[in-house]
């Protein structure tokens, strides 16, 4: 289909090119039926001609030393069983008329002997095919006998027009027949080439498998290099996502050493500025850890995403998980969680390990975007989608913000004053996506603060 | 010698050529134009009612001028007679108009109705066919059997010379070209046309010009049979001559086609065709039928071909106008009929 559409289509030439091979072969084919079946017919008269003329040359006798011809009755009337055709014959004596049209020409041909000579003369008005056949008659001397039958052309005319007739009827249907099946077979030869572009198209964004599709050996290079160059970009992206995983780790660990120390230093200290200042940078190294810890959850994602392991999930059991593990952060912000779940159990096919992921994620995220002792609500909407919702109290979003917000680094323009990575959102939106499902950001309803769901298909 | 009587022969012939005897000439005066100028064998009282009908339907002026066969060939083809459609019983004389491009080519839908042996080359139509026949003297046949076919009429020819010396009549061959026409088809069909007129010829044969002169011998009791006799106008004696008895043979039945065409020369070929069609749809006109006794072509007439045989139109017809073979056949002719 987008082949047939594109504007040079392999198809459209493959076509053209056939439909034309088709029209020559058809207008040859024609061209050889007329002249063959004319040939046919002309040597019909010209075989019936021959036959009266020589019927005619055999009547001939002598009497008495006088020679005299009894014309046969069907010496002509033969002529006349098959065409309507005017029917005119000479009879000639030592080069003087015995009978006959005495204007009747004698075909002018080469030639002698027994055999019939043919030409085609005008007579009368009409075109005529004319014969002459020759006798030798031994009486008192010798004698020599020229007979000419002549007929015109009409009913080879009509029997020409016939063949003509059928002989484009053929060579129309020919055309027809072949330009059809041509048609069939450019699509046929194509489809190998629209199944691997359909193939190619349907994959998702981070679908770097190798194409294994089976194709036809003319694209197999086309096929190998796009292989080839689908393995290097995996290359270069499990290179980067190894380097990220590497450096979060690297970056995680000195970090969790440098927050216990401080927090012993803190304990220790007396002075309120110290113990200030330490309390930043507790809370410095905390921001800096989760993102790293983000950052980590993402590369996980990507890689998870595309080989995903699914399975039967309550999302109950996963909303449940998320409120129990983030409840003492919240905890401490008297932040107050809200779940509300439905009596009926749902169930949700996916990967357990990155929609928990995802969950905590939104979750994370409201906690840390809720002012002191606000609520968080937890919800779960059934329905013909799985709705996982989350709703704070928290300073929402800015409308322009909402369509960019689930891309990689990307943050809110009124949360300067928070630290974060921009990488919670891009997660929960790869999951959903990883999933069939997407990510919904609304303003809360109910007051202040903006609800983040994720969408998942229910089975 | 023989040059010199080839002179006298011409001279004399040209003489004849510089004009065409016509028989009767009747004029059918209508307000429509232009005049319809027909040229015909059939007798003014026959082909009249058909007149009277066509004009019914066609206001046009109608000359019609009748002719022997013989005649309207020479007026036709030697001298280019200015005749718009001519009617002849001389089927190989029509034809040979035809094929020699002296007609014109003319088709409608009662033409292309016409059975394909009723026409040829759209230029010859049949418009009616009449069958040669037998005519007996039933008194003659009061003791004898009636005869079925040529074999059986040969037998008893022979068998019975004394009730049929003198008595037989047919038609004079060198004179009617009908009659020429009919005897010709009789050789071609069967062997035993010569048989019959040996034994015709030893019983003295009298020998006619027409039909109606052979009728009435027949019927007046002169002659006990005569023999291809045209059955149309036999039939049409039948009602008002009492002791005729038609027979029509069971071995074949030669039958001639009445014809029209168009003359290459026609001032009115438009009135021509009106007249054609109106001849070739004659069958839907039974009082015209009644009127002048001329049986018309009807499809499906041709079903028994072993027996009815329409006179075959085309090229065939040619080769007894052939001036040799014409010769030779009168000489058969004359030999066998005239035996003493």
């Amino acid at each position: 289909m987008t082949a047939a559409r594109a504007p040079s289509s392999i198809r459209r030439r493959l076509v053209v090119q056939l439909a034309l091979v088709a029209a020559l072969l058809s207008v040859v084919f024609f061209l050889a039926l007329r002249v063959v079946a004319e040939r046919a017919t002309e040597a019909t008269q010209d075989n019936i001609l021959a036959a009266s003329a020589t019927s005619i040359a055999d009547a001939v006798y002598t009497d008495a030393g006088v020679v005299r011809v009894e014309i046969p009755y069907s010496a002509l009337s033969m002529l006349g069983t098959v065409s309507e055709d005017r029917v005119f014959y000479h009879v000639i004596l030592d080069g003087e008329t015995l009978t006959g049209y005495e204007d009747l020409p004698v075909p002018e041909t080469r030639g002698a002997g027994r055999d019939p000579r043919f030409a085609t003369t005008l007579y009368r008005g009409d075109t005529v095919r004319a014969v002459v056949v020759r006798r030798t008659l031994n009486a008192d001397r010798i004698h020599r006998v020229e007979v000419v039958v002549a007929q015109t052309r009409l009913g080879l005319a009509a029997i020409s027009s016939r063949i003509t007739t059928t002989a484009t009827a053929i060579g129309v249907v020919f055309f027809l027949a072949a330009t059809a099946l041509s048609t069939f077979a450019a699509q046929n030869a194509l489809a190998p080439l629209s199944r691997l572009a359909e193939a190619v198209r349907r994959r998702g964004p981070r679908d770097l498998r190798p194409v294994t599709a089976e194709t036809p050996t003319e694209l197999t290079p086309l096929v190998g290099g796009l292989n080839g160059f689908i393995a290097r970009l995996r290359a270069a992206l499990t290179r980067s996502e190894d380097l990220i995983v590497e450096a979060a780790h690297r970056v995680r660990t000195p970090l969790a050493t440098v927050r216990t120390q401080a927090e012993m230093v803190h304990l220790q200290m007396e002075k309120p500025e110290n113990r200030a200042a330490l309390r930043q940078m507790i809370r410095a190294v905390d921001e800096s850890s989760r993102s790293a810890g983000q950052l980590l959850d993402h590369a996980m994602v990507t890689l998870r995403s595309d080989q995903l392991e699914t399975e039967e999930i309550d999302p109950a059991d996963l909303l449940r998980d998320a409120v129990d593990r983030l409840s003492p952060t919240a905890d401490l912000k008297d932040i107050a969680i809200a779940l509300d779940l439905p009596d009926a159990t749902l169930r949700v096919r996916g990967d357990a390990i990155l929609l928990q992921n995802a969950v905590r994620n939104i979750l994370d995220n409201a906690i840390k975007y809720s002012p002191a002792d606000t609520q968080i609500t937890v919800r779960l909407v059934p329905g013909a989608t799985c709705r996982l919702e989350v709703c704070d109290q928290g300073r929402g979003f800015v409308v322009e913000d909402v369509a960019r917000m689930p891309e990689r680094f990307s943050r809110g323009s009124n949360v300067e004053d928070v630290v974060g990575s921009g990488l919670g959102l891009t997660i929960v939106r790869d999951v959903a996506e990883a999933h069939g499902g997407a990510l919904d950001i609304t303003p809360n309803t109910g007051g202040p603060g903006a609800c983040v769901t994720l969408v998942l298909p229910c089975s | 010698m023989r040059h010199a009587c080839l002179a006298l022969l011409l001279t004399f012939w040209a003489a004849l050529a510089s004009a065409f005897e016509i028989e009767e000439s009747r004029s059918y005066p209508a307000p429509g134009s232009p005049e319809l100028r027909i040229l015909s064998t059939a007798d003014a009282d026959v082909f009249e009612p058909i007149i009277k009908a066509f004009q019914a339907l066609h206001p046009i002026s109608i000359t019609y001028d009748v002719a022997s066969s013989a005649q309207v060939m020479q007026a036709l083809y030697d001298e280019e007679a200015g005749y718009d459609l001519a009617i002849s019983s001389a089927m190989d004389l029509q034809t040979k108009l035809a094929n020699d491009g002296l007609a014109q080519r003319y088709s409608s839908d009662a033409t292309t109705a016409l059975p394909p042996w009723a026409k040829w080359r759209d230029q010859i139509f049949a418009f009616t066919q009449e069958p040669a026949v037998l005519v007996l003297n039933a008194d003659a046949f009061k003791d004898l059997p009636l005869p079925k076919n040529r074999a059986g009429l040969i037998a008893l020819l022979r068998d019975h010379p004394q009730v049929f010396d003198g008595r037989i009549g047919t038609y004079d061959v060198r004179v009617s070209g009908l009659g020429y026409l009919f005897a010709t088809q009789d050789s071609r069909n069967t062997e035993s046309f010569w048989r019959l007129t040996e034994v015709m010829g030893r019983l003295n044969t009298r020998l006619y010009c027409c039909s109606g002169e052979m009728i009435d011998a027949v019927a007046r009791g002169e002659l006990a049979l005569a023999y291809n006799v045209l059955g149309s106008y036999a039939q049409a004696r039948l009602a008002d001559t009492p002791g005729i008895v038609i027979v029509e043979m069971d071995d074949f039945v030669s039958v001639m086609l009445r014809t029209a065409l168009i003359p290459q020369t026609a001032q009115a070929p438009q009135a021509a065709g009106l007249m054609i069609d109106f001849l070739a749809s004659m069958r839907n006109r039974p009082d015209l039928v009644a009127a002048t006794g001329l049986p018309p072509v009807v499809n499906g007439a041709g079903a028994d071909e072993s027996v009815i045989r329409p006179i075959r139109l085309g090229p065939g017809l040619l080769v007894f106008l052939d001036r040799l073979r014409r010769d030779t056949f009168l000489r058969s002719w004359v030999s066998s009929i005239e035996q003493n």
